[in-house]
């Protein structure tokens, strides 16, 4: 029963890495119906960055967060506006090739930069002792990325509900047309998107360093797994991609226990993929779908 | 005083969607305070001059003015913050924020200190939608949405509102009252408006001046008192001739009232 509970609590902070990256796919979905197949890259790169900051520029560990994930909007913000608003028009086909070259291109750079080996940073929590409660232990580093998921989830509920520029921000997925007649700059809103989308894969790169160590390639299976958390959430709905990543993090943390010693190969790796087809085949439009098709 | 130069002054506007032209050669003027309606046909080229004046459309050739700018060829939003409202043509809600939330991101321009006396003023005008306030927009009726529509343009406190066929799929008593709320806004609030109807009767006895477009191009202006009264009017751009008897007969009578 011990295991189940610190199997439950890692799977939820894998999930949670998995639904931040997603809720990246859904914002920039939603604003522009383009998928950007460099979302997992893009986390990478936020993660080295915040790896150079604190292990070789010796920053504080705070300031460095801070100040990658301000860079790291900035990049998204960059990318939209020089990449990206080029596409516009563009077949969905073309759209996809360019997000696909754009990830090959940023683990090449990354390999280039920082090599191919695997990096990790140390963070003000790495040393302090797991909590214990009877018998069940849990690492701190497990209980910040579950902590720091759920305020930013807070925080993202009440800037789309509360904040005029959210609600504009849902008004221009819904009706594009509309939303610039009543005056919302459309461009904005979706340079905001990638902004955004662009933060929370960083701000995923950050919490997943103490947990697993970053590699340029670190961001390619976990960029899939995490597309597939946004499927299972109905690729339209915030809330259905977040818990789209714990449905993951969990699938995949329990099958490797429970079964894959079982059977003696790897099952957990496939599980994901598995859970993704169940999806597609007995609820195609998703757990959360957002309703009906937007007007355009 | 020299005669003012119209609020609106769109010059021989040529608009195409891809290779088909949608307007070819479009010309009218807008004064200040006035209600000036176009009028014409399925396909005519109504909403193209709309969506050309609000920015939704580049014109290819031709320019609009609007308070002494030209203004051919921004961005919609850019357009919007200058004061033009556009109530677009088929009730173009946000089906999934509530009625009152589509109604603050009609004034997503303005100073949000006054957003909670304009939606105010919009229940004054439309009860209906204090009633359905906390409901989600799509959940509205057709005529409910068209409400909505007109009252989030309202909200931005416009100079000139562009109505993109208002009254349709109205009825009859809702076409009453929103040809009473556009003559209101005009009359107390000194709005402007350009007013596109396939409901001409509705149209001409609220406008001071009208248009006719055919194919792209006017083929005919004059004050609305007028236009009413020109046989070819009420047989070629109205569709009198498809309609019953009665009707014409009212028509008639209509005209000597006048
Ligand atoms: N999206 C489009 N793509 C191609 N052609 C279009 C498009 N929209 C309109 N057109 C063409 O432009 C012309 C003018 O259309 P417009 O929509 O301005 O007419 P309208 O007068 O508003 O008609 P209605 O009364 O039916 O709304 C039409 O002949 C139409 O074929
Ligand atoms: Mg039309």
């Amino acid at each position: 029963m011990d295991t189940f509970f610190q199997l439950l609590l890692s799977g939820i902070a894998q999930g949670c890495v998995y639904g931040l990256v997603a809720i990246g796919f859904v914002l920039i979905y939603k604003a522009t119906e383009m998928v950007n197949f460099a979302q997992g890259d893009i986390m990478m790169l936020g993660a080295f960055i915040t790896i150079t900051l604190i292990n070789h520029l010796d920053w504080n560990y705070f300031l460095a967060v801070v100040t990658a994930i301000g860079a790291m909007g900035l990049f998204g913000l960059a990318l939209e506006r020089v990449l990206l608003r080029r596409m516009i028009g563009e077949s969905p086909f073309a759209v996809l090739m360019v997000t696909i070259g754009l990830g090959f291109v940023l683990r090449s750079v990354a390999g280039m930069i920082w090599g191919h080996d695997s990096q990790s940073i140390l963070t003000p929590y790495t040393d302090l002792p797991p909590l214990r409660f009877g018998e069940v232990v849990f690492p701190v580093a497990d209980v910040v990325v579950v902590g720091a998921t759920v305020v930013l989830c807070g925080l993202t509920f009440l800037f789309f509900r509360y904040t005029r520029f959210g609600v504009a921000m849902q008004a221009t997925s819904q009706n594009q047309l509309a939303a610039s007649y009543v005056g919302i700059s459309v461009k904005r809103v979706v340079g905001v998107s990638w902004a955004l989308a662009a933060a929370f894969a960083a701000i995923a790169g950050i919490l997943l360093l103490p947990l697993k160590s970053a590699y340029p390639h670190v961001g390619l299976v976990l960029g899939i797994k995490a597309f597939a958390a946004a499927i299972v959430g109905g690729f339209g709905s915030l809330p259905g991609a977040m818990i789209g990543g714990l449905a993951i993090g969990l699938v995949e943390i329990f099958t490797k226990y429970w079964i894959d010693d079982i059977v003696q190969f790897s099952v957990s790796e496939t599980s994901v993929y598995i859970l993704l087809l169940l999806m597609l085949i007995v609820r195609p439009s998703g757990i959360f779908t957002s309703m009906q098709r937007k007007k355009v | 005083m020299i005669a003012a130069e119209p609020l609106l002054e769109v010059h021989n506007i040529e608009t195409y969607y891809g290779l088909i032209a949608g307007v070819r050669g479009v010309s009218l003027e807008v004064p200040e305070g006035s209600i000036v309606t176009i009028l014409g046909a399925n396909g005519a080229g109504k909403t193209t001059v709309l969506k050309t004046i609000c920015g939704a459309m580049v014109p290819n050739k031709g320019s609009v003015r609007f308070a002494g700018q030209d203004i051919a060829g921004r961005d919609p939003d850019r357009i919007t913050r200058l004061g033009i409202a556009h109530v677009p043509e088929g009730r173009e809600v946000f089906p999934f924020l509530t009625t009152e939330e589509n109604l603050k991101m009609g004034a997503f321009t303005c100073n949000s200190s006054t957003v909670k006396t304009e939606i105010y003023r919009i229940y004054e005008y439309f009860p209906m939608l204090k009633e359905h306030r906390k409901l989600a927009a799509g959940y509205l009726s057709g005529g409910q949405q068209q409400m909505l529509a007109v009252g989030r343009a309202l909200m931005l406190r416009p100079k000139l509102m562009l109505l993109d066929e208002p009254s349709l799929g109205l009825s009859p008593k809702l076409v009453h009252s929103i040809s009473e709320v556009i003559e209101s806004i005009n009359q107390d609030q000194g709005v402007t408006v350009l007013l596109v109807e396939q409901n001409a009767q509705m149209a001409l006895n609220i406008a001071d001046y009208g248009y006719i477009l055919d194919n792209g191009r006017v083929v005919m202006e004059d004050s609305t008192t007028r236009l009413s009264k020109t046989a070819d009017v009420q047989e070629f751009y109205l569709g009198k001739k498809a309609i019953s008897v009665r009707g014409k007969r009212r028509w008639k009578q209509r005209k000597t009232w006048r």
